[in-house]
């Protein structure tokens, strides 16, 4: 009981706080209308609003915040839907499909004569809705089945060039760099950056990290041995890129909450 | 005396100007003889032959250049089309300097084309002497990749082979993976807790090879579901996906005897918003707490962020993704992680269809391959460079060739 009348009191100060910046911000409008400024008042302040009703997750799971999510869940489905209907159904095919039924889109019909291919997707589509009717809704794994094996085909050669001839062939390093002798490389020693030192120390990394790697992606034999050490070497390596990794991508998202406070600060409040 | 020496002064100042005079235009008759005029200069030879290992549409023109470009007044060649069919006759484009081809892809595979270069001289064309007519056309077969094609019909030959084996009832060997052992686990611990468990093959659709192996351990993970009696939610972001889980799991639910307890609802449609599914599937989590969460298939950005609410509503999280960017993210905030490759092979190890077990015998054929080719070609361009090895060398080349993606 004492929850909810919590709740209903910081309700209302939510909204005394958001109605006095809406009337605030449609007082400080740049715009000669009056209704453009209110607009953009209540638009501002509504954004502001979903903002820390989305940053209130950090708390706990609230009413502001179900408010929120129900909200933008819900626009962005009727979004994509509507989105959906206007790019593929209306966009692609429409305009190969029918002179009326372009000119009822006002979309320009493109008239050419390979266009009953776009019949098969058409017929896939409409088995795939098969699923609707019970007796025939097996059908519907046909549609599934050709998306699937479709798209294997097609990656097939883009990931064996990308991702298995491409890496082996970069993997073609030397492992002495410059190298005039043992004699030479140790009078002439060094940490710099573009030394000969980190340049060799650079491609052994590279060199131990792709095979271990490899040994440890090895499925075919139980890891034991010189095979267990290469596999811990090899998972020792990728949680050191991981962290790395972590750490890069940390600084992306901070970049992302400085916009954030930027708009609430910035455009908001005006203090920055 | 004096008048001597003036005279001497007057001879050497008069001596200077003359060889100074004498200099300027010897200089300036040297570079005009020196650098060639455009009319000393021969014809510009023009070859226009169909683009190779194309899709058609491409037409390549290649030219010498007899000495235009030491001109003072060039300003690049000019590439002039002539369309023989129709007559029609329009400049491709100016090339820059040094470029002695140029790769015309406005072309139709329907009609057949001369071409003629210009050297753009002091605001002059001088036009070469038009090629021999030329057509474009697509080739079936593009030779740059012979090598891929030969690497993945080993590897393709392999899995193949091994699918086979499979099928005839050989046992096919997988190592242990360490994450596997905890899905049952969780489940358990879901069950003996009273909750449901949540699972989200990503966001990706179905065309994506992690959304597939994701649902197919997803129907392992609902065949112990529906074993235990437990309840399982799973939010999708594609229709499609939704379509495949529905079935997977009555399938899954099917097989355990329990075919009454399915419900569609299990699996449901939320939406194609990458962050609203994000702010859903929170609101879930925080609401339903699942004892258990699983995230298997391709996620991007939102992966930190449901695995680090799964973490704070303190559930049991087992996470799979190929997606390089993420994994850092699910290792830090998940108990168990399946890496890259890992997701398939849990995949193809719960399943046991010899398919699977075959496609994962095959690519490690393709890394056995990968690992031998590795340690010849650092080896042969370590000694190569290292102490001029002209055979390493050789076959240092020889594997840059093979392993080259064209």
């Amino acid at each position: 009981m004492t929850s909810k009348i919590a709740m209903r009191i910081l309700t209302a100060i939510v909204a005394l706080i958001f109605l006095v910046s809406w009337i605030t911000r449609s007082g400080s409008g740049m715009s000669d209308s009056a209704f453009t400024n209110v607009r953009d008042g209540f638009l501002i302040t509504f954004a502001v609003f979903l903002t820390l009703s989305i940053f209130s997750f950090l708390y706990r799971d609230n009413p502001f915040y179900k408010f929120a999510e129900s909200l933008y869940v819900g626009i962005s489905a009727g979004y994509w839907m509507s989105y959906g209907f206007w790019s593929t159904i209306v966009g692609n095919f429409v305009p190969r499909a029918s002179r009326s039924l372009s000119e009822f889109f006002h979309v320009p019909y493109q008239e050419r004569a390979d266009h009953i291919l776009i019949y098969i997707p058409i017929i896939f589509g409409l088995i795939l809705l098969t699923r609707l009717l019970p007796k025939i809704g097996w059908l519907s794994r046909w549609s599934l089945a050709f998306i699937i094996g479709a798209t294997a085909g097609l990656n097939l050669t883009r990931y064996l060039r990308s991702d298995f001839i491409s890496q082996v062939s970069n993997s073609f390093i030397p492992l002495f760099v410059d190298w005039k002798g043992a004699g030479d490389f140790v009078s002439h020693i060094s940490l710099a950056a573009d030394g000969q030192f980190i340049a060799i120390l650079s491609n052994w990394v590279i060199f131990v990290g792709v095979m271990c790697g490899l040994v440890y992606f090895f499925f075919s034999k139980e890891h034991k041995g010189a095979f267990g050490v290469a596999s811990r070497i090899g998972i020792w390596i990728l949680m050191i890129t991981f962290g790395a990794s972590f750490g890069y991508t940390v600084m992306g998202r901070i970049s992302l909450l400085v916009g954030r406070i930027t708009f609430l600060f910035g455009d908001w409040l005006n203090i920055l | 005396m004096l008048a001597l020496l003036r005279i001497a002064k007057s001879i050497v100042f008069i001596s200077s100007l003359l060889f100074v005079i004498s200099i300027l235009p010897t200089h300036s008759v040297y570079s005009r003889d020196t650098s060639p005029s455009s009319s000393d200069l021969g014809p510009i030879t023009v070859r226009a032959f169909d683009t190779d290992n194309d899709a058609g549409g491409s037409i390549t023109v290649e030219w010498d250049d007899p000495g235009y470009e030491r001109l003072s007044g060039f300003a690049g060649f000019l590439v002039w089309r002539t369309n023989t069919l129709t007559g029609t006759s329009d400049s491709v484009e100016v090339t820059p300097f040094g470029t002695r081809t140029y790769d015309d892809r406005s072309v139709s595979d329907d009609s057949t084309y001369s071409y003629s270069v210009a050297a753009l001289v002091n605001g002059e064309r001088l036009m070469s002497t038009p090629s021999m007519q030329v057509r474009s056309s697509k080739q079936w077969f593009d030779g740059r990749l012979t090598w891929v094609l030969i690497l993945g019909l080993i590897i393709c030959g392999a899995v193949i082979y091994f699918i086979e084996s499979a099928k005839r009832g050989t046992k096919l060997f997988l190592r242990r993976i360490a994450g596997l052992e905890a899905i049952d686990e969780a489940v358990g611990r879901a069950t003996e807790m009273g909750r449901p468990i949540l699972f989200v093959a990503g966001i990706q659709d179905m065309d994506d090879v992690q959304t597939i192996a994701g649902l197919t351990i997803l129907g392992s993970i609902a065949r112990t579901v529906a074993e235990y009696d437990t309840k399982i939610n799973m939010p999708v972001r594609a229709s499609l996906v939704m379509t495949a889980a529905r079935e997977t799991i009555k399938h899954a639910y099917v097989t355990a005897g329990r075919p009454d307890a399915y419900n569609d609802d299990m699996v449901h449609y939320v939406t194609d918003e990458q962050f609203g599914f994000v702010a859903a599937v929170d609101g879930i989590m925080v609401r339903e707490r699942p004892a258990a969460c699983f995230f298997l298939g391709a996620f991007f950005a939102e992966s930190l962020i449901m695995a680090e609410t799964g973490n704070s509503i303190g559930a049991i999280q087992v996470a799979g993704t190929a997606m390089p960017a993420q994994l850092p993210f699910f290792v830090a905030a998940c108990d168990y992680t399946l890496i890259g490759e890992e997701l398939f092979a849990a995949s193809a190890y719960l399943s046991g269809e010899p398919r699977q077990l075959g496609s994962l015998k095959g690519a490690d054929v393709g890394k056995a391959i990968a690992m031998i080719v590795i340690l010849v070609g650092v080896i042969a361009t370590t000694i190569a460079s290292a102490w001029n090895s002209e055979s390493m060398l050789w076959i240092e080349n020889l594997l840059r060739q093979m392993f080259s993606t064209g």
